[in-house]
């Protein structure tokens, strides 16, 4: 049982059984960190490959991965570091859960990699709090790298040296902005910190830092062995690579699906089984529960890449596709995910500490019948004053579902408001409610 | 140099200024709760949000570096519409009590909500409230009206030198608060107070006692340490309500001690005494002021005359003006008494064989330029917490900190190099770092020398080499090392390794005037606790009480036994009682004018800031009154600046010292056995005010201070 359904590059020919570093060595794992170790690249062509691949980061901002390798400076003197961020806290994202599980030495090899081209001999790797069987599967897989000599002094006899440490939150949201995720390996209180200045010139412990997501760092190994050039080709321009999308809500095999950038939604929804019971598909959240929602029809003529998903005013974010059909109560849905930021904000800064609270309450009182005509301008006027306002995105991330969903579904908000009952008649909401039962 | 331009305005800064550094040197002024200047950037409010040209969101100008040719609006539609929409955020939560809250009328949010709120609130829901916090007995929490702007959390943690509060919990849930089972200790704490920009953080002792506008303010100087801090004296139908800091970035920044904050409680003690009283056959009678100017120039005449010369000694706290010591001094001429203010000093020889005024030996703003410090027998914290304050902003700036002392306190200065030694053992460590560094030891010293060295030789070589690799370089006598009785023999070391080291030594003085009590010769040939502990027929003690000496006890029995002891006081405690038989009502600080100069001989006057209660009279005043009934000549002074210029002479400077001692006479050899411990300083027992401030003595450090009875020698011999 699992809910890995496909993958065609990092996900490949892994599983629950198949995860050890034999088994990866068998796929040809580590070869091409033996090529640039013995090769002897320089640290401008392993990032010149990275820059031609187009890859951009995975964990949902979408940065150009190359790009940022190349802002650290690879010449300053002392510690520099590499950080993974593992904290996968996104609702509706799982799947650097599943790399780690089953694949975790392509992290391993990517951050490896990534230490030799930016010039660090020392990475973590921030794992979510809440997986912590996923840490623990990942210390054992570091234990092997290590007795490998994938890991520590002369890495294969190369004069390298790259040590990797495995670091587990305690399953705060906020650790997963990058800034926070730094302060909490430090040991202090998972807070972003206010950017300039950047992790690139002060970051862990104030030293240089570079910070990738799981995904990024699991897709250099495979990119560098194909070259830049062709991976760049398994998707389409500007939007290089394989990219892993975990489906997840109203359909019939919600899952992990690794596909080219650039597929087309409509075949993604296929390999995931289709929407459940052959309902009608109401709406899409493409990239995570802080992406905005796109409406179903909007959303069939998208493809899955950075620049489709963005024409249809939303974010490929993580690439956690959550699907709604017909059954779905847009106000509770929204509900639920205001409660999420409410519950998630740091606290440290005043438009989200304050802004996330009374979002949820306006929208609660809409769900349950106490909703006021004048609440939807206020809940407009209240997120454009949160979004740009904060210290770090959450702040952002809370407004524009609220935005979006008013948007795409006010009808359905002012009939709440009107009628203090919902448009999706009761027994429509219960007949959806078999999530859990396989068809 | 950054040129930018704000709302159109071009301004010049240094390299590193910020957006908000830049506005505040134009004079404008860009909204804010968050920011402060003492404190790092925490960038939380957002309040003072701007809009930078070329930038897609508004931004801090608090946390935002200048560039040049960096365009600013901070009254742009786009940044006001940022500032107000944070207003709001700030309000929705915030409850809407000014009118019971200690911080109307001075409240930041409440000025600011003026500009930037709206008469209306869109927010509907139900308020958040927060459990309120025990900080102590003397701050106050109203943690509802918490902002969270935790100004409070780093101003303990990077001015106070400990972190004592902090930011717990998530999001909405987020409050401030110490750790578990704790409340705040710090020695400075009460700032939190005035840097909170919310009602949350209020004074304990001033709760409910006034509202802000009611109160009148005045200026004046602190009397409870040498420091010579600024004060705002804040007071309602003559009564002091409020103590506050003035600014004044030479000496006290914009902070205030405790000590210095809440003192003035004890100005409204019930034991204030408001009328001339004699003791007669054992009894108090109130009598009319010129009876009580008889009788007590009377009965030290009568002493005067039949028990011959040195049987009287004029005592005086240090915290006493310039001009009360003046005509103190005087007034012992008239009768031929010893006049002397150092109530905690064991011995005079240091003082009599420097011949020149101990004191700071340079200004208060040099301690921070200083990089290599060397305490010798120092309690910082207690006998100056500002002068700590300045510490650490030394050690942040890369100073190295050495300290030997007999004491466990942490002085919450980071990377401070503390050496636990005795007395006795901090003279014989200081004898052979002295023959260390090629010194040629004097004859008192033989016996120590054959002693082992607490310290190694490898331990001195890192002490000089710090000391040596600092550009200007300090060796401060501290005040227990300064009391003890072989202060003498510590400071000769002092400057002899001083010397060897091309160090500046620099004394931390006891008293507000204590520098200048020295200065206009308020000094005898033994100090006031010798004087006092002697047994002489005849005392007059001014702002005195038997519990301000070395050894309260001894000095009570030696009252005890006198013939008579006249006390100007503004106090008529029990002690005082027992011990004196004539009481003469004088004004505290707060009621007459003076002048005080502090341990970095500044010359600071104040004026009364209240009317003196019922007969209460200037002490100056009482003591020319003495004087004249004494000499049969009416004294000319009729303000106190007359007596303050008559007192301090053009060319007063030039009395105080530059070096230690160079010779000590007498100077018995020396043996380690018969040396005693230091004594302690206290943060709360140091004078008649600070003893009264029932706030102060509510705290744990007051309360530690009175449980431990440290039994005085001369008690026990």
């Amino acid at each position: 049982m699992s809910t890995l359904k496909l993958g065609q590059m990092i996900l490949k020919d892994c599983d629950e059984s198949r995860w050890r570093l034999a088994d990866y060595e068998a796929r040809g794992g580590y070869q091409v960190l033996r090529r640039i170790l013995t090769e002897n690249w320089s640290q401008e062509r392993v990032i010149e490959e990275v820059k031609t691949s187009a890859l951009r980061g995975r964990g949902g901002a979408g940065f150009p991965t190359g790009l940022k390798w190349s802002f650290m400076p690879r010449q300053f003197p002392g510690e520099k570091y590499v950080v993974c961020n593992s904290d996968e806290g996104e609702p509706g994202t799982f799947k650097d859960r599943d790399i780690l599980r089953y694949n975790p030495h392509s992290v391993i090899e990517g951050m490896i990699i990534a230490g030799y081209a930016m010039g660090a001999s020392c990475g973590y790797n921030y794992i979510h709090g809440e997986i912590f069987e996923v840490y623990e599967r990942f210390e054992e897989a570091l234990e092997e790298a290590r007795r490998a000599g994938y890991l520590g002094e002369n890495i294969l006899g190369s004069g390298f040296h790259f040590e990797l440490y495995a670091h587990h939150g305690y399953g705060a949201y906020i650790c997963g902005e990058e800034t926070a995720l730094l302060e909490s390996i430090e040991g202090k209180k998972g807070q972003p910190r206010f950017k300039p200045p950047f992790p690139a010139s002060y970051g862990l412990y104030g030293k240089p830092t570079t910070i990738n997501n799981t995904e990024t760092f699991a897709s250099v190994p495979f990119l560098l062995a194909m070259g830049g050039e062709q991976f760049l080709h398994l998707g389409k321009p500007n939007n290089g690579g394989m990219k892993i999308f975990s489906v997840s809500g109203h359909v019939n095999r919600p899952g992990n699906y690794e596909i080219p950038m650039g597929t087309p939604f409509s075949e993604l929804l296929e390999l995931a089984g289709g929407v459940r019971g052959g309902r009608k598909l109401k709406a899409v959240i493409p990239g995570g529960s802080s992406a905005p929602v796109v409406p179903g029809d909007v959303m069939m003529e998208c493809t899955m890449d950075y620049d489709s998903i963005a024409q249809a005013g939303s974010m490929l974010g993580s690439g956690a596709v959550i699907v709604m059909d017909e059954t779905t109560c847009m106000v509770k849905a929204l509900e639920r995910l205001s409660y999420f930021y409410y519950e998630e904000s740091c606290g440290q800064c005043t438009p989200c500490r304050e802004g996330t609270g009374w979002l949820y309450r306006i929208v609660h009182r809409i769900e349950h019948g106490q909703g006021r005509v004048e609440d939807l301008e206020l809940l407009e006027s209240a997120t454009s004053n949160i979004m740009g306002r904060t210290i770090c995105a959450l702040g952002d991330a809370a407004s524009m579902p609220v935005q979006s969903f008013i948007k795409h579904f006010r009808d359905e908000f002012l009939y709440h408001i009107e009628h203090k009952r919902c448009l999706v008649p009761p027994e429509v909401q219960w007949a959806g409610s078999d999530i859990y039962v396989e068809a | 140099m950054l040129t930018l331009e704000i709302d159109g305005k071009p301004v010049e800064v240094e390299d590193g200024a910020t957006v908000m550094d830049a506005a505040n040197k134009l004079g404008i002024y860009i909204p804010h709760f968050c920011y402060h200047k003492k404190l790092s950037i925490a960038a939380n409010c957002r309040m003072c949000l701007v809009e930078v040209e070329r930038a897609p969101k508004p931004l801090p100008a608090c946390a935002t570096p200048a560039t040049n040719g960096m365009k600013v609006r901070t009254h742009s539609r786009k940044a006001i519409t940022a500032q107000k929409g944070v207003m709001e955020f700030l309000l929705i939560n915030h409850p809407l009590d000014c009118p019971i809250c200690d911080q109307g009328g001075e409240c930041q949010l409440q000025d600011l909500a003026v500009g930037y709120g709206q008469s209306a609130h869109r927010f509907a829901e139900a308020k958040r409230v927060v459990a309120d916090k025990d900080l102590g007995p003397l701050i106050d929490t109203f943690m509802t009206r918490c902002i969270n702007c935790t100004r409070c959390v780093r101003f303990l943690a990077e001015i106070g030198g400990f972190q004592e509060l902090g930011q717990a919990f998530r999001g909405e849930h987020a409050e401030i608060l110490p750790f578990l089972g704790q409340t705040v200790h710090s020695e400075i704490s009460g700032n939190v107070i005035d840097l909170c920009p919310v009602g949350a953080l209020t004074s304990k002792p001033f709760l409910y006692r006034a509202r802000t506008w009611e109160l009148t303010r005045r200026r004046s100087i602190s009397p409870h340490d040498a420091w010579g801090s600024n004060l705002i004296v804040q007071s309602k139908h003559d009564t002091v309500k409020r103590v506050l800091p003035l600014e004044f970035e030479a000496i006290n920044e914009c902070w205030l001690s405790d000590r210095d904050r809440f003192a003035y409680e004890g100005l409204n003690a019930s034991d204030r005494l408001t009328r001339p009283m004699v003791k007669t056959d054992g009894r108090w009678v109130e009598v009319a002021w010129q009876t009580a100017l008889e009788v007590a120039a009377n009965r030290l005449a009568s002493v005067a005359e039949e028990n011959g010369d040195d049987a009287l000694a004029f005592l005086a706290h240090p915290m006493s003006t310039v001009e009360e010591l003046y005509l103190l001094k005087a007034l012992g001429a008239a009768f031929g008494a010893a006049v002397d203010t150092r109530i905690r000093q064991r011995d005079a020889r240091a003082d009599l064989a420097r011949g020149k005024v101990a004191w700071l030996n340079g200004s208060i703003t040099e301690i921070v330029e200083s990089d290599g410090h060397w305490f010798l027998g120092a309690d910082v914290r207690r006998e100056l917490p500002l002068m700590a304050v300045r510490l650490r902003a030394a050690a942040k700036a890369g100073a190295r900190i050495v300290r030997w002392d007999d004491s466990d306190d942490d002085w919450r200065i980071p990377g401070v190099d503390p050496h636990k030694l005795t007395a006795p053992a901090m003279l014989v460590a200081l004898v052979h770092f002295a023959k260390h560094l090629g010194v040629t030891l004097p004859d008192w010293a033989v016996g120590l020398v054959q002693q082992p060295s607490p310290l190694s030789a490898a331990e001195f070589d890192a002490l000089s080499a710090a000391l040596r690799g600092a550009q200007k370089r300090r060796i401060w006598l501290g005040r227990p090392l300064r009391a003890h009785p072989n202060a003498a023999e510590f400071e000769w070391l002092a400057e002899a390794i001083a010397g060897a080291l091309g160090a500046k030594l620099g004394w931390l003085v006891d008293g507000a005037n204590a520098v200048g009590a020295a200065v206009v010769g308020a000094q005898a040939t033994q100090t006031a606790h010798q004087l006092a502990s002697a047994g002489k027929a005849g005392y007059l003690l001014v702002n005195l009480e038997p519990e301000d000496f070395a050894a309260p006890d001894a000095v009570a029995d030696s009252f005890a036994r006198a013939r008579t002891v006249v006390a100007l006081t503004p106090y008529a405690s029990e002690s005082l009682k027992a011990a004196a038989d004539v009481l003469l009502p004088i004004a505290p600080f707060t009621e007459t004018s003076g002048t005080l100069v502090n341990i970095e001989g500044r010359l600071q006057s104040f004026t009364a800031v209240v009317r003196p209660r019922e007969m209460t009279r200037p002490g100056w005043k009482v003591l020319a009154a003495l004087t004249a009934m004494r000499t049969g000549r009416s004294v000319a002074y009729t303000a106190s600046d007359a007596v303050r210029d008559a007192a301090l002479p053009q060319g007063w400077r030039t009395q105080l010292a530059q070096h230690g001692l160079t010779a000590i006479a007498p100077a018995p050899t020396l043996h380690a056995s018969a040396i005693p411990a230091f004594d302690r300083v206290t943060l709360y027992q140091g004078d008649m005010i600070v003893r009264r401030s029932a706030s102060l003595q509510a705290t744990d450090d007051a309360k530690a201070e009175r449980g431990a009875t440290i039994p005085s020698e001369e008690a026990a011999a």
